[in-house]
């Protein structure tokens, strides 16, 4: 599969994610019987210098533990995941992720919990440089101003407090304080989600105004689809721990191949009130504690056959750098 | 949704939420009520030595005296000047509030907040707090007290021992909360250190609930001094304690009731400036737990 | 629209903050026919649920100033109906369901001991009867293996689960009015689909009015026959769904519009509006929306809009738009 990936494009890869698995242990219910839950269930792909992959699937599918092993805030069960060259898995994982961290960040969802309320704004945007220290005060200053800038925010609002700012404003916050050192590579776990609409477009205009200044890299997490067309150049679709389905923008959008991702895309309520939208996908997420053998997608699955109950299908290249894991394929 | 669309604040008003607290706590009228008692006490107790009395002195010729006009509050069965030995007894006793409170807050929340920063460390610690807070507070204190012999430092030592287990606890609780909040994430992937995340993070975010317990912590150690001090193990005498007064006047309850009149009112009015107090900041700075008004 | 089942007339709601009084709803009317889907969409804190919620009277009493109006229903001015009459009204004629179903379930409770409360409440029926109305009223909402999930707890159930049992409770005294407050903004996007499915189909076969309330223009388009726009606790467009995405009047319905962000079409950059929702408490003279609106005039700023005819069945509070329309037409 990163064969089929690698074909597509001649600039290696900075991101690249092999095999990953993430499983937590957790109790059934209070004091109930330990059990094994496999959030990451063997996914592998590729991120460009300068590029997008967009990550979208529904809630508990395993997205945002993607994004915190990707930038090493959770250690991996196994599978491979290396940075800008640096192998962050393994034994010697956690020297290499001292390499690289300052090339790495991350953007949260949840613009109330993101910043911490008693910190300035200044401050908050600063943490970065003053955990890596070696800042004399007045640089620190600068870039704090250079950062408020950035985002589109006056520079007198470092000396403000977080909870003074809308929604929109903070996540303003939190993406300059994620480019406080000059990160190559930022997660974004789902920034747009908890805004306004009208806030949404201005939010990921100016993540794609950095992405052509800075050459960012992005790992642009989202349960919603149009959110990921507007931003992303590749796309993954995660169900149940697994990616079902990935490929450039244009192909995931004009020709999805797996039948979930046709689901979704289905799915999706679009502002015009001509459509009809087929009968909703029955069933609902399956539970990844006891997974059945076969496929996650079998149990709602239009296409479903003998074969798909028992077989797990593996992710396989059907050209145009589509990568899809479904026994039609 | 309705705290995100006040949160969706803009800049206009955000000069009036500046002071925000402030001025809740301004209008808080049992805040402000705690507040006046507590301050026209501690100037009460500064100002102490303004009666140009020895609180110590001995007067035999006066023993007894009613309050008059020259003995606000009476003298005792040594002719001191109660008026100046409970204004004296206010710096002892305030102090004892205020020494009790700051070093059971500072361990306490030591402790509270390396038990949501280590999770391994927790179960020892917190088996430890449990164990401590099996007795009742001022049980633990008075075997404390008894073990380390009358002394001001032993009972703030054991006052502030018997103390530590609660304010640990409401720490603690309070950064488990924070720890599962974004900017401990946001702070773990630029890499901060346990140190950096317990200080900057965890601690702040408790100061609201560790500055309300505290000042219930002030009033119980006022109060626990004086019950110290009646069984004989509080400051020794003849230092004027609020406790040791009464202590002292027990004995001539009936005929003298002006000497456990006085300090016992004071303890009184002290204890119930700090709840006031207390009950203001949590209020304020704790709004989840407000009953709508 | 012969007459309305629901008729608002003038809502506005008061509520009193740290910063003072402010509007949440200003002087709002709306109106619902018989078997009329009606959705109601904005931003977050332009006062949909306050809306929605002074229809049933379910505010806490003491943060509120009275809400002034009129909601006419049945022949009856809601707002001053005798508690005990409202209480019949509600859960009973007017039902409503939440955007989370969690906290409005008791977890303490079995389903089927939630679905027969309100049975019993409005209907009066025995324990025996209202557990055999409970599992029909699973059935009725494609929970599968009714029988055996009426002896659930709410926990046991997944969001989308929840929300069916919210919407049995709510279809159980067969209501003439169903409020939906976000019934699907909490749920995976396969799961919404479901839920907008099954309403749609309820609506048809019990012939209930319905008033969903979202954010999303998508739901909107999806489900509603009329709409209203609001913003800051005003309406400001109400138009049939069709001609509003076609051709929307105001300004701040086209922005809105335009800054969705598409799933069939590639766009470079998407639109925006600039700036943010005002505070909930900030007077803002002439047009709430003049700060942000991009066809701002100068009498915007001066005179406070009325909400004015813009064709057959359509209002728009925006004069300078109206006005060009109307001359359009003439043309
Ligand atoms: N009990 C209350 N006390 C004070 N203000 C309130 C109260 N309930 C609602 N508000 C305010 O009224 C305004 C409208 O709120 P409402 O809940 O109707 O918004 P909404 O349109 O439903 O938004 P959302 O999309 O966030 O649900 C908001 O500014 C909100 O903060
Ligand atoms: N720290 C954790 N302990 C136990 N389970 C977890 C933990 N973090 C995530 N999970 C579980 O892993 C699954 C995937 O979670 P997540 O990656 O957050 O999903 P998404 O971001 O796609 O909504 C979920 O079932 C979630 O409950
Ligand atoms: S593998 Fe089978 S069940 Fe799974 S998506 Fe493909 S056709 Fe459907
Ligand atoms: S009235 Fe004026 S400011 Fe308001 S929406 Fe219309 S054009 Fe814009
Ligand atoms: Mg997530
Ligand atoms: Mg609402």
């Amino acid at each position: 599969m990163s064969a089929a990936l690698k074909t597509d494009t001649a600039d290696a890869p900075i991101i690249q994610v092999r095999d990953l698995v993430k499983e937590f242990n957790v109790t059934r219910g209070r004091g109930g019987p330990p059990a094994i839950l496999r959030a990451v269930n063997h996914i592998s792909f590729d991120i460009r210098s300068g590029t997008t992959l967009g990550l979208v699937g529904e809630s508990g599918s395993g997205k945002s533990t993607t994004g915190r092993l990707l930038v090493g805030l959770i250690p991996a069960t196994s599978g491979e995941i290396s940075l800008f060259g640096e192998t962050i898995t393994g034994a010697d994982g956690e020297a290499a992720l001292a390499k690289v961290r300052s090339k790495l960040q991350f953007v949260f969802q949840d613009p109330h919990g993101s910043l911490n309320p008693r910190m300035r704004v200044g401050d908050c945007i600063a943490e970065p440089i003053d955990i890596a220290g070696g800042w004399s005060r007045k640089d620190r200053a600068d870039r704090v101003s250079e950062l408020l800038e950035t985002v589109g925010l006056p520079r007198a609002v470092a000396e403000r407090f977080p909870h003074e700012f809308s929604g929109g404003q903070r996540q303003r916050i939190g993406i300059a304080r994620a480019l406080a050192l000059r990160p190559d590579f930022v997660v974004c776990d789902e920034p747009v989600s908890a805004l306004d609409v009208s806030m949404q477009a201005q939010i990921i205009n100016l993540l794609l105004d950095l992405q052509e200044r800075l050459g960012l890299s992005y790992l642009f997490i989202a349960h919603d689809l149009a959110v990921v067309r507007s931003i992303a150049t590749d796309v993954a679709v995660m169900y149940a721990g697994a990616l079902v389905e990935q490929a450039p923008k244009t192909v995931l959008y004009s020709a999805p191949k797996h039948p979930y991702t046709q689901a979704l895309l289905d799915a999706v309520p679009r502002p015009d009130p001509d459509r009809v939208r087929s009968a909703a996908l029955g069933g609902e997420v399956p539970s990844i504690l006891n997974p059945l053998p076969g496929c996650a997608f079998a149990a709602r699955c239009p296409h479903v056959m003998a074969v798909c109950r028992q077989d797990r299908p593996a992710p396989r290249p059907t050209g145009e750098g589509h990568v899809v894991a479904c026994h039609l394929y | 949704m309705a705290e995100a669309t006040i949160l969706a604040s803009g800049e206009a008003i955000a000069a009036r939420r500046r002071f925000r607290v402030l001025r809740k706590l301004l209008h808080h009228r049992s805040f402000m009520a705690g507040f006046i008692i507590v301050a026209v006490m501690v100037i009460a107790a500064l100002c102490a030595p303004l009666t140009g009395v020895d609180p110590n002195q001995m007067r035999v010729r006066l023993r007894f005296r009613p309050p008059s006009e020259v003995n606000w509050f009476g003298t005792d069965q040594f002719g001191r000047d109660l008026f100046t030995r409970t204004l004296y007894g206010a710096q002892l006793s305030l102090w004892i509030g205020l020494a009790v409170a700051v070093l059971s807050g500072v361990v306490g929340a030591a402790i509270g907040v390396l038990s949501a920063q280590f999770r391994r460390l927790d179960s020892l610690l917190m088996r430890i707090m449990d164990a401590l807070m099996a007795a009742p507070a001022i049980l633990l204190a008075i075997g404390l007290g008894a073990a380390l012999g009358p002394q001001t430092h032993s009972v703030i030592i054991a006052l502030a021992v018997a103390y530590i287990p609660r304010t640990a606890r409401i720490v603690r609780a309070s950064a488990l909360v924070t720890r599962e909040l974004e900017f401990i994430e946001a702070a773990r992937v630029s890499g901060a250190s346990s140190m950096r995340i317990m200080f900057k993070h965890l601690l702040p975010n408790a100061s609201g609930p560790l500055l309300v317990q505290s000042t219930f912590v002030f009033a119980f150690a006022i109060l626990a001094e004086a019950a110290l001090s009646f069984i004989g193990i509080g400051p020794p005498p003849p230092a004027p304690s609020w406790g040791n007064i009464i202590a002292e006047g027990r004995q001539f309850a009936v005929q003298s009731w002006w000497i456990m009149l006085f300090p016992g009112f004071a303890i009184s009015l002290a204890a119930l400036g700090m709840n006031l107090l207390g009950d203001g900041l949590r209020d304020v700075l704790d709004p989840r737990l407000k009953v709508e008004s | 629209m012969a007459v309305p089942l629901l008729e608002v007339d003038d809502l506005t709601v008061r509520f009193r903050t740290d910063a003072g009084w402010m509007t949440a709803v200003d002087r709002v009317s709306l109106a619902v026919g018989e078997g009329e889907a009606l959705g109601i969409v904005g931003e977050s804190g332009s006062g949909k649920s306050v809306t929605a919620l002074s229809i049933l009277r379910l505010h806490a009493a003491a943060t509120t100033r009275m809400p002034t109006g009129k909601i006419h229903y049945g022949g009856k001015d809601l707002l001053t109906l005798p508690t005990r009459e409202m209480r019949q009204i509600r859960g009973g004629e007017i039902a409503m369901i939440f955007q989370d179903p969690m906290s409005s379930l008791n977890p303490v409770l079995t389903i089927a001991d939630q679905i027969g409360e309100s049975l019993r409440l409005h209907q009066g029926v025995d324990q025996a009867t209202a557990r055999k109305r409970a599992i029909e009223l699973l059935d009725l909402v494609r929970i599968p293996d009714a029988a055996r999930r009426v002896d659930e707890y709410p926990h046991r159930l997944s969001g989308g689960m929840r929300q069916r049992v919210m919407i049995a409770i709510a279809i159980a005294c067969r209501p003439k009015l169903l409020i939906a407050d976000e019934p699907t903004t909490a749920l995976d996007v396969t799961i919404q689909a479901q839920i907008l499915d099954l309403l749609r189909d309820l609506q048809r076969e019990l012939g209930m009015s319905v008033i969903l309330i979202t954010h999303d223009m998508g739901v909107i388009a999806e489900f509603a026959r009329r709409v209203m726009v609001m913003y800051a606790g005003r309406v400001v467009e109400t138009a049939p769904v069709g001609q509003m995405f076609r051709r929307p009047v105001h300004p701040y319905t086209e922005g809105l519009l335009t800054a969705i962000p598409k799933l069939d079409v590639d766009v470079r950059r998407l639109p925006t509006i600039a700036g943010s929702i005002p505070d909930p408490t900030a007077v803002i003279p002439g047009c709430r929306y003049s700060p942000r609106c991009p066809q701002v005039q100068e009498s915007c700023r001066r005179d406070s809009p009325a909400l004015l005819p813009a064709g057959p069945e359509r209002e728009a509070r925006c004069p300078p738009r109206v006005a060009a329309m109307a001359k359009e037409t003439v043309a």
